[in-house]
């Protein structure tokens, strides 16, 4: 058990992703064949807030907060499918100043909001425009989804989602896949992101769920809430009002354990080289 | 909690924030004064029914933490250790103390439910209020104050309880995380708030 979490705390340590590591990867990876994911790979290149259906079906989280909770029933939803860039991010601040950086108060940003970008409303040349758009906080994340009429996925959602490889909706069981990722997560972070769409989709026709950057979720960190807190002898006794207990399900995704874990360490207002996001609808 | 993914939750804030320089909150905003929740403009309805927003606060220290009505043990306690808080403080800032309970549990936590529980729990109609609003601004004002809360299947709500002090511009003055807490902190610096 020691054994594990340093492995996995040695890997948390790197805590990013290289998106030359996932295209290459992907490509390599991907099979041909009659999957949605290649016939999406044929369709137009996508374009900023497009969305794909992900269908409705059964969640089993890595992380289930209970047992209750092993398998969670999904409706279907829509998910955007690229991450948001900083092109796109740049048109939302300039139709809604109070999300300029200078202008955000502190309570829902923090003091390197955008710090890459060379002015409140310069991308510059410390960001791709079709890059993600990192250094944003929930809060402003979660302005910029609901000003599309749209809102940030649920971590439900979100990791349902990204369960999927190229060629299936679960691609967990395929150690192909697991290990990308972890190969993915142990990459440092790029000085400058590289564009988004490079590689191939998933199977839902989503790009970049891995292997750019990590994403916000609406529920950032909720899993983590899960204690019986009245249980005795339990650290969080008192902190917790709730009536379940964690359970980890398939210990061997460090991958999806780093996500759960990297969330529950998030504070609204916190913002991150290498943390951007999606919308969901 | 097992121990293992305790640890792993406990190394892995390091690990993604060494190099980031990120402090914790919300202690650091304590320090130096915080910024306003006033700034937050949801709406949100009180146990009457009527429309009002945070601002509405503004000018008085205000004691806010959030709750639902059907949670069985840490909610009560929580009234119960704010009820303590003010048996505890001088009477000229008592009177002017405000106590704000908001809802996770917008869905059956009606304004008459909330009147009712207010009424059950024998407080002080002028200086307690208890809130509710839509799901969205839930989220926001419990990310705020770093509440994390999630629904069960069950229909409970898992939650932290965070009793949080604002002063009279709204900004994080104080914070007990957990119920049956010490809040000699809240107490001390609500005393010193009196004009």
């Amino acid at each position: 058990m020691t054994r594990r979490v340093a492995i996995a705390a040695g890997i948390a340590l790197a805590c990013a992703v290289s998106a030359s590591a996932a295209s290459s990867a992907a490509a390599a990876g991907a099979p041909a064949g009659s999957s949605k994911a290649a016939a999406d790979a044929k369709a137009p290149a996508p374009k900023a807030g497009d969305m794909v259906k992900v269908a409705a079906g059964e969640h089993v989280p890595v992380y289930p907060p209970s047992p209750e909770e092993a398998v969670i029933p999904m409706k279907a939803f829509e998910l955007d499918r690229l991450p948001v860039t900083n092109r796109d991010y740049l048109a939302f601040v300039t139709k809604h100043p109070k999300w300029r950086r200078g202008r955000v108060p502190g309570l829902l940003a923090d003091h390197r909001y955008l710090e890459h970008w060379k002015g409140p409303l310069e991308i510059g040349a410390e960001a791709d425009p079709d890059a993600p758009v990192t250094r944003v906080s929930w809060f402003a994340a979660k302005a910029y989804c609901e000003a599309q009429g749209k809102r940030l996925p649920t971590e439900n959602e979100w990791e349902y989602a990204a369960a999927a490889s190229a060629t299936s909706p679960n691609g967990r069981s395929d150690p192909a896949f697991t290990a990308r990722l972890l190969e993915w997560y142990s990459k440092p972070t790029p000085k400058v992101f590289p564009k988004v769409a490079r590689g191939e989709p998933n199977y839902w026709g989503l790009h970049d769920m891995h292997g750019l950057v990590w994403e916000w979720v609406l529920d950032f960190g909720s899993t983590m809430v899960s204690s019986d807190s009245r249980e005795d002898g339990d650290p969080d006794k008192m902190r917790f009002c709730g009536a379940s207990a964690i359970n980890a399900g398939d210990k061997d995704d460090y991958a999806a354990f780093m996500r759960y874990a990297f969330r529950s360490s998030l504070q609204g207002p916190y913002t991150v080289g290498n943390l951007g996001f999606r919308c969901a609808r | 909690m097992k121990p293992w993914i305790l640890a792993l939750a406990l190394l892995f804030p390091a690990a993604a924030f060494a190099a980031e320089g990120h402090p914790t909150l919300p202690a650091s905003q304590v320090e130096t004064g915080g910024d306003s929740l006033y700034v937050l403009d949801g709406k949100l309805t009180d146990q009457d029914g009527k429309e009002v927003t945070l601002e509405k606060f503004r000018g008085k220290p205000v004691l806010i933490s959030m709750f639902y009505a059907t949670c069985p043990h840490a909610c009560p306690m929580l009234v119960s250790d704010i009820r303590k808080i003010d048996t505890r403080l001088d009477p000229a800032i008592r009177e002017e103390l405000q106590v704000v309970l908001v809802t996770f549990d917008p869905d059956r936590d009606s304004p008459e439910v909330l009147r009712n529980l207010r009424a059950a729990h024998e407080v002080d109609k002028d200086r307690w209020t208890f809130l509710r609003a839509d799901h969205g601004f839930v989220r926001e004002l419990a990310a705020v104050l770093g509440i994390r809360y999630r629904f069960t299947p069950d229909g409970s709500i898992g939650h932290s309880s965070v009793i949080t002090l604002l002063d009279r511009d709204g900004a994080i003055a104080a914070r007990v995380e957990g119920v049956r807490q010490p809040a000699d902190d809240i107490v001390r610096k609500l005393n010193a708030m009196k004009k």
